[in-house]
């Protein structure tokens, strides 16, 4: 009984290192490309072993970018991408917690009507109404700027709902108590609730920054200009049809540098990131 | 579910909704009611007029044999790209919910993916599998494969479920364990002390327990499966070859792009959308226990 068990733990070692090492592989093998010459990986004879043009490939990356396809150094679309994944973050946050609040804490006319209309934008990812939302971008001038990257994903109610959620918990007593105080709606909002909603922030903030990073649709559409492309685009950009011209140590470098970001923030952030997933999938 | 306790104010819940509103009405409202009426219209080749047709372009699309294709072949792929990524993450979320040592660890190691955009993950795999470089091939050419995605449709739709199963998997791994977690000790144990085998314990005891969860994720996978693997694919096939991975989403966006044909693009997004919500009710119908941590 008792060799059985150990036997069972040695067992699911096993297969949980085995799990980790096929998760794991491409990223490692997109590692070792990035830090070796052009000519060894097009004849198909690559090493899998780090090679010795690490600075090299990683400085053409992020400050020329690659010859034929994109020309655009990867550190500005690192900006980019940036600046988009903080935008829809913030930016979701901000106006979700003003709307959940309005939905908890007032009563008002058409109150179930206006929760329902914030509700239903849950259900349709923007792949499903692309061209619609891409024409009023246009129409209102929006093409190749960051308001356009960012409002039509800014536009929906995850957010609102775990807001939502999350003020039913809080005990009426703290508003009795700010009342007592002669604390108005807003300083009770200012002084009260949002320091209580810090760890729900944080949460998902966690969450929607990767969302944001990950973009790919939207930003190809929107973005026709080389100096407004995301970091996720570029590399699709960089992969030619000919084979030759694509210069695939830049663009395993560009991949490594894509993932860097929100990975570490998953790592680092870990508690804060499980907790965003599961709170908005309820 | 309401407040006792609330604030009285005519104008001041209004201003607090007011930029989420704006940018709901502007952003998504318009367009999807957008989307619903150029559905009934049908543009001439020129585009110089349109025409009510009402409902003839959802008749066309439903008796188009490339459609209907491409509707099977959706769900062919959520299916392979659902049953492969939650049964890897099944197994793995099993093995982590034994008391091991460095738990937390293998934890770390597995839910890292969760963070890699999908038209990333699409061309690591691209590159690990590319007929003429992929370290991979030469592998599968030893063993006598004639392997070429770019070429081969059924070896393209491979690669396709491939990566995007590859992405997926951490996040169904954290739901697992999270369910595996909720199970009382004491339920397990009972089981244990009947005599039950480790096998036979899982699918008597711990699965019908996991049904939720599995449930929740299936509805999850295939969501995922219809949208968001726009990316995999548009960075590693483009649809083809030959349209064997020409999925919903990338036929709208396809058709979209061509420009000839607003109408059948809108009645193919409308279609999408019922989908979507179709699968959203189900999931909010059935799926009310949620996991905790």
């Amino acid at each position: 009984m008792v060799e059985q068990v150990g036997i069972r733990r040695l067992v699911a070692h096993l297969v949980l290192w085995i799990g980790i090492a096929i998760v794991a592989f491409p990223v490692y093998l997109a590692i070792v490309a990035s830090t070796q010459d052009n000519a060894a990986i097009a004849n198909g004879q690559m090493s899998l072993l780090p090679g010795s043009h690490f600075i090299d490939n990683y400085a053409r990356t992020l400050f020329v970018g690659t010859k034929g396809s994109t020309r655009e150094p990867v550190g500005h679309m690192l900006f980019n991408s940036l600046v988009m994944a903080m935008a829809i973050a913030l930016g979701k946050i901000a106006i979700s917690i003003l709307s959940a609040y309005a939905v908890v804490y007032f009563r008002f006319a058409f109150r179930k009507a206006v929760f329902w209309l914030v509700f239903i934008t849950l259900m349709l990812p923007v792949e499903v109404r692309i061209y619609p939302t891409y024409k009023i971008a246009a129409d209102l001038n929006l093409l190749d700027s960051y308001a356009g990257l960012t409002l039509p994903l800014i536009a929906s109610a995850t957010a609102t709902l775990l807001f939502r959620q999350f003020f039913m918990t809080v005990p009426d007593e703290l508003v009795e108590a700010s009342r007592i105080d002669g604390a108005g709606p807003l300083r009770f909002f200012w002084d009260t609730l949002l320091p209580l909603s810090r760890t729900s922030m944080a949460a998902l903030f966690v969450i929607l920054f990767i969302y944001g990073w990950n973009q790919f649709l939207w930003p190809l559409l929107i973005t026709t200009r080389d100096d407004m492309q995301t970091v996720v685009i570029g590399i699709r950009k960089m992969i030619t049809t000919q084979d030759a011209l694509t210069e695939w140590p830049l663009v395993m470098a560009t991949a490594v540098l894509a993932m860097l970001p929100p990975v570490v923030v998953v790592v680092v952030m870990q508690k804060l990131f499980v907790r965003g997933l599961v709170e908005s999938e309820k | 579910m309401e407040k006792q306790s609330v604030f009285h104010s005519r104008l001041l819940p209004w201003l607090l909704l007011a930029p989420q509103l704006v940018v709901i009405l502007v952003f998504f409202y318009w367009p999807a009611v957008q989307a619903v009426w150029q559905s009934f219209l049908l543009q001439d080749a020129f585009g110089l007029s349109t025409s009510f047709v009402a409902l003839e372009n959802y008749a066309d699309l439903l008796t188009q044999d490339e459609y209907r294709e491409a509707v099977l072949r959706t769900f062919a792929f959520s299916a392979a790209i659902a049953g492969l990524s939650l049964s890897a993450a099944l197994l793995l979320a099993v093995m982590a919910d034994k008391p091991l040592r460095g738990g937390a660890i293998y934890r770390t190691l597995l839910i890292w993916p969760y963070a890699v955009a999908p038209a990333v993950a699409g061309v690591l795999w691209l590159f690990m599998l590319h007929p003429s470089l992929g370290v991979l091939s030469r592998g599968l050419r030893a063993l006598g494969i004639d392997w070429n995605p770019l070429l081969n449709g059924d070896q393209a739709v491979a690669l396709v479920v491939l990566a995007a199963a590859w992405k997926q998997i951490s996040y169904n791994f954290l739901f697992f364990l999270a369910g595996l977690q909720a199970i009382p000790r004491s339920v397990m144990e009972a089981a244990a002390i009947d005599g039950a085998r480790p096998m036979r314990r899982f699918w008597t005891v711990t699965f019908p327990l996991l049904t939720p969860t599995v449930f929740f994720l299936l509805v999850v996978n295939i969501v995922y499966a219809f949208f968001d693997t726009f990316g995999v694919i548009d960075a590693m096939t483009g649809g083809g070859p030959a349209k064997a991975t020409e999925t919903l989403v990338y036929k709208v966006y396809l058709d979209g792009l061509l420009g000839n044909n607003l109408g059948s693009s809108a009645a193919q997004s409308v279609i999408l959308m019922a989908i979507v919500i179709a699968l959203t009710a189900i999931q909010f119908r059935y799926v009310e226990r949620r996991v905790t941590y």
